[in-house]
C-alpha cells in the first residue's frame, strides 16, 4: 500500500511538472495552432520573475512578509511572461498565422533572443523593461472612449509609451541601487530557495512527501481548475472557443478576432510564467531552463490530442507515471519473482536515461495507432 | 615552429574573421626583447562558459605573473607572452576548428585549452595530426595518453580512488552500501565503473546505479531508487553535472536524504565555485575530493588566492581546475626555458621531470604526461568551502587505471619510445 501510493505520487509529481509546463503550449499550440518554440523561454521569464522576486522581498521594507514571495511571484510570472507573450503576438506572430513553418523559425529565433537577453542584461533593467512593456500597452486602452475615438489619440499612445520608458528606467535604476546582486548581467545559473515552510516533508498516511513537490502540484491543479472554468464559464472564454471552432464566423457576428488572438496568446504565455515559479522550485534558474522542457511539452500535447484540455492533463500523468514505473524499476517489486529474462529487461530500463527511450518508444508506437493523440478533436474543425 | 612577431597590427586584421578575439597584455614590452604568442582556448559562451571563462582569467593571471618577473627567458633572451583567446562555445567541433587556426593561422608554440572530456575528444586528432601541443587542466577519466596532450588534472587514482577508499573506510556511513548517481556521458560512466570494481575489491557492495541525461533535472525516480536500495542511508558517489546538481540537492533534502539521516555524498565534480552556485546549506555535511582546495593553508595556496582576487574581484573564489590551469602555464614556462627553445619536441622532452611549487604543494611532471599530485578529502562546511579531512602523500598518476577491466596492466610512457602510449606492465 505504501509502495502504490510512493509510486502513485512519484507519478502525479512528476506529471504535474510536466503539465504545468504543458497548459500553456496546449493553448497557444492547441487551440491557436502556433507552434511556439519559445514557450520555454516565457517559462524561463516566469523562473528569473521569481528570482527577482525573491531578492526585493529580502529588502528591508518587503522582509517581514519574505515567507509569501513565492505566492506573489506566481502572480508576477503570469504577469511577465503574459505580457512578453502579448508583445511578441502583436509584432511577429499576429503576421504568420496559417504559416506554421515561418512561426517555427520565427519564434525559435525569439526563444534565441531571450536566452541572450537574460545573459547580457542586468535583471534590474529587464525588470525595468517589462514595466514598461506592461504601462506601455495598457495605460492607452484605460483611456475613455471619447479619447480613443478622436483623431489625436495617437498623441496620447505616443505619450503613454513616453511615461511608460521613464517608468521602467526609473524602476530599472531604483532595483539596480537597491539590489546589488541584479545590478550586474551575468550568465551565470541563479538560485531559487523555497521559503522554510515549504522545505522539508510532510507526513500523510504514513508516508513522507515533499512538501516542493505538493506546491508543484497544488498550483497546477488550480491552473487547470481556472483555465478550464475561464475557457467554459466566462465571455472571453466563450469568444475563444467560437474563434478557435470556426475564425470567419465568429468575425462575422461580431467577435474581435484580433483581440480574442492576443488574450489567448496572453494567458498561454502566463501560464508558461506560472510553470518557470514551479520549475525554478526543482532545479536552478538559468538562460537554457526552459529549452529542457519544450520538447516534452509538445510530447504531452501532441499525446494528449490537439485542441483538448483533458487530453493534456491526461497525457502528462500518464507520462509521469509510466517515467516513475520504468525509471525507478518499480514493476519489480510490485511483482518480486517474474521470470529472469523479463526481469533483466525491466533492470535494463531501469535508469534516467533509459526510461526516456523507452517512453518515447511507446509513444512513437501509440501514436501510429492513434495519430491524433488520446482525445482528437472532433467537428468541423479538422475539416478544415 | 614560427614565433608570431606580429603584436597589434597583426591582431587587429585576424580579428577581424574571428569572433571573440581579444588581445592580452597591454603596455609596452620595453624591457623584453621579443614577444611569443601562446593560444588559450575555453568556452566564452554557452553552457560550459561559466566553469571555463574561470580558467581563462587564471590562465590570463599566470601569464601576467611571469611577464611581471621578466617574461620566458629562452636563448639569452627574454620574452614577453601575449596571447590569443578563442571562443570554443560550447560545441565540441568548434574547439577542434578554433584549435586548427591557432595552430595553422597564428602559429602559437602551445594551447591551453579545453574542459569537458567532450572537447578533448574533438581536439586530439588535431593536435596529433599536426604534431601540436595541448596543455588540458581538468580532472577526467584517464583511459588516454596522447603524445600530444599533456594533463595537468586528476586521474581517476588521483581522485576517485581515495575518495572511494575514504568513503568505505573511514567516513561516518563506513561500511555502508554504495549508490552511484551520474550524469549521462563517458566521464561518470567511466569513474564509476572504476568505483565499482574498487568497491568490490574493499568488500563493499553497490546496490545500484543510475545516469541522469545531460539537460534532464527530474530526479524523483533517482530519489526513489536511492530510498529503496538504501533504506537507512549509506554512500551516494555523485558523478552530476554543473546544474543538474542544483536540482539533485535541492530535492535530496527535501525528500530527507541528509547526512542527519546518515546518506553521505562524495562529490567528484563540485568545488568552490559549484557550492556558492548551489548553495552551502544544501552541500553542508557532504565531502569533496580534489588536488587543491581553497582552504588548504599554506603560504602558496594562500598567495595563489589572495593573487587572484586581487586581479579579479574579492567576491572571487579559486578551486582545484583553476590551480591546474595555473600549473600548466607555469611549467610550460619552465619546460621552454630548460628545452632553450620553444620548438614542440624539444619542449616536449624537456617538460617530463619538470617540478612545481604548485598552490596545492608540490607537483612533478610523469613520463606519461600527467601530474603527480596529493589528493585532498574535504568536508563541506557552512561557508561554503572545504574543511580538509584527509591528505594523501604524492600520488602517481594512472594513465591508464589499474581498476578498469579494459586498461588493467597497462602504462604510458612516452620517454621510452619502445613503450608509448600504452604497453603492457
Amino acid at each position: 500500500m505504501e509502495l502504490l501510493l510512493d509510486s502513485l505520487f512519484n507519478g502525479v509529481a512528476i506529471g504535474s511538472v510536466l503539465l504545468v509546463a504543458a497548459l500553456g503550449l496546449a493553448i497557444v499550440f492547441g487551440l491557436m495552432g502556433v507552434i511556439n518554440l519559445a514557450h520555454g523561454e516565457l517559462m524561463m521569464l516566469g523562473a528569473y520573475t521569481t528570482y527577482v522576486t525573491q531578492l526585493i522581498f529580502k529588502l528591508p521594507i518587503l522582509k517581514p512578509f519574505y515567507n509569501s514571495y513565492i505566492i506573489v511571484s506566481i502572480f508576477l510570472a503570469f504577469i511577465v511572461s503574459g505580457v512578453v507573450g502579448i508583445l511578441l503576438e502583436k509584432t511577429i506572430i499576429r503576421k504568420l498565422y496559417g504559416s506554421p513553418l515561418e512561426t517555427l523559425l520565427a519564434t525559435w529565433g525569439v526563444s534565441l533572443i531571450l536566452q541572450q537577453f537574460v545573459r547580457s542584461v542586468p535583471l534590474a533593467y529587464g525588470t525595468g523593461l517589462v514595466i514598461s512593456l506592461l504601462i506601455g500597452l495598457f495605460l492607452p486602452t484605460t483611456f475613455p472612449s471619447k479619447i480613443k475615438e478622436s483623431i489625436n489619440f495617437k498623441y496620447f499612445k505616443f505619450s503613454s509609451w513616453i511615461f511608460a520608458a521613464l517608468t521602467g528606467v526609473l524602476t530599472g535604476s531604483v532595483i539596480s541601487s537597491s539590489v546589488s546582486k541584479l545590478s550586474r548581467a551575468s550568465a551565470r545559473n541563479v538560485d531559487v530557495t523555497a521559503p522554510s515552510w515549504m522545505r522539508g516533508q510532510v507526513e500523510i498516511i504514513g508516508t513522507a512527501f515533499p512538501k516542493t513537490r505538493l506546491m508543484i502540484i497544488v498550483i497546477t491543479l488550480i491552473s487547470v481548475i481556472a483555465i478550464t472554468l475561464f475557457l467554459n464559464q466566462s465571455a472571453w472564454g466563450m469568444r475563444i472557443r467560437a474563434v478557435t471552432q470556426n475564425r470567419q464566423m465568429s468575425d462575422c457576428l461580431g467577435i474581435s478576432t484580433e483581440k480574442v488572438d492576443i488574450i489567448t496568446f496572453g494567458i498561454g504565455s502566463g501560464l508558461a510564467g506560472v510553470a518557470g515559479v514551479a520549475v525554478s522550485l526543482l532545479g536552478s534558474v538559468g538562460p537554457n531552463v526552459g529549452g529542457n522542457y519544450i520538447v516534452g511539452c509538445f510530447m504531452v500535447v501532441v499525446l494528449g490530442g490537439v485542441g483538448n484540455l483533458l487530453g493534456t492533463v491526461l497525457a502528462s500523468f500518464g507520462i509521469g507515471i509510466m517515467t516513475d514505473l520504468i525509471g525507478a524499476g518499480r514493476l519489480l517489486s510490485i511483482w518480486p519473482d517474474m521470470p529472469l529474462p523479463l526481469s533483466n529487461a525491466i533492470n535494463f530500463f531501469a535508469t534516467t536515461s533509459m526510461a526516456r527511450v523507452m517512453i518515447f518508444a511507446l509513444i512513437v508506437i501509440f501514436l501510429q495507432f492513434k495519430p491524433t493523440g488520446l482525445f482528437p478533436q472532433k467537428g468541423r474543425m479538422v475539416e478544415n | 615552429m614560427r614565433i608570431s612577431r606580429r603584436i597589434l597590427a597583426g591582431l587587429a586584421t585576424a580579428s577581424l574573421a574571428v569572433t571573440a578575439t581579444s588581445c592580452g597584455g597591454g603596455g609596452t614590452s620595453g624591457s623584453f626583447d621579443d614577444t611569443v604568442t601562446v593560444g588559450i582556448l575555453h568556452s566564452l559562451s554557452g553552457t560550459m562558459a561559466i566553469s571555463e571563462s574561470t580558467l581563462v582569467d587564471t590562465e590570463k593571471m599566470a601569464i601576467e605573473e611571469i611577464n611581471a618577473a621578466g617574461g620566458v627567458k629562452v636563448g639569452g633572451k627574454s620574452y614577453k607572452i601575449e596571447y590569443i583567446v578563442e571562443d570554443g562555445a560550447s560545441d565540441w567541433p568548434t574547439f577542434a576548428e578554433k584549435s586548427k587556426k591557432l595552430i595553422d593561422q597564428d602559429g602559437v608554440p602551445v594551447v591551453f585549452g579545453g574542459w569537458t572530456s567532450a572537447s578533448r575528444k574533438a581536439m586530439l586528432p588535431v593536435y596529433e595530426s599536426k604534431d601540436a601541443f595541448l596543455y588540458y587542466p581538468i580532472q577526467y577519466e584517464a583511459q588516454e595518453c596522447s603524445n600530444n596532450i599533456f594533463y595537468t588534472g586528476a586521474t581517476p587514482n588521483q581522485q576517485s580512488e581515495p575518495a572511494t577508499d575514504f568513503m568505505y573506510k573511514r567516513s561516518p556511513a563506513a561500511g555502508g552500501d554504495f549508490f552511484l548517481v551520474g550524469s549521462d556521458y563517458v566521464f561518470p560512466r567511466t569513474s564509476n565503473t572504476i568505483t565499482k570494481a574498487q568497491v568490490k575489491q574493499l568488500g563493499g557492495k553497490v546496490v545500484g546505479e543510475d545516469y541522469l541525461p545531460l539537460g534532464n533535472t527530474e530526479v524523483a525516480p533517482i530519489i526513489s531508487k536511492i530510498k529503496k536500495a538504501l533504506p537507512d542511508g549509506g554512500i551516494i558517489i555523485n558523478t552530476l553535472n554543473g546544474d543538474q546538481n542544483v536540482a539533485f540537492f535541492k530535492q535530496i533534502q527535501d525528500a530527507g536524504i541528509t547526512p542527519s539521516s546518515g546518506y553521505y555524498v562524495m562529490n567528484y565534480s563540485i568545488a568552490e565555485e559549484e557550492i556558492s552556485t548551489i548553495g552551502p546549506e544544501f552541500l553542508e555535511g557532504h565531502y569533496g575530493a580534489w588536488n587543491y582546495m581553497m582552504s588548504i593553508d599554506t603560504p602558496a595556496s594562500k598567495k595563489f588566492a589572495a593573487s587572484f582576487k586581487k586581479r579579479w574581484g574579492a567576491d572571487r573564489v579559486v578551486a582545484d581546475p583553476q590551480e591546474s590551469a595555473y600549473n600548466m602555464v607555469y611549467l610550460w614556462k619552465q619546460a621552454v626555458e630548460d628545452a632553450g627553445t620553444f620548438d614542440d619536441n624539444a619542449v616536449r622532452e624537456a617538460l617530463v621531470g619538470q617540478k612545481f611549487d604548485a598552490p596545492q604543494g608540490p607537483v612533478e611532471v610523469m613520463p606519461n604526461h600527467h601530474l603527480s599530485q596529493t589528493v585532498r578529502i574535504g568536508e563541506i562546511n557552512a561557508e561554503g568551502g572545504f574543511t580538509i579531512l584527509e591528505e594523501t602523500g604524492v600520488v602517481l598518476p594512472q594513465a591508464w587505471n589499474q581498476k578498469h577491466p579494459s586498461s588493467k596492466g597497462f602504462a604510458c610512457d612516452w620517454t621510452d619510445p619502445s613503450k608509448g602510449e600504452k604497453y603492457k606492465l
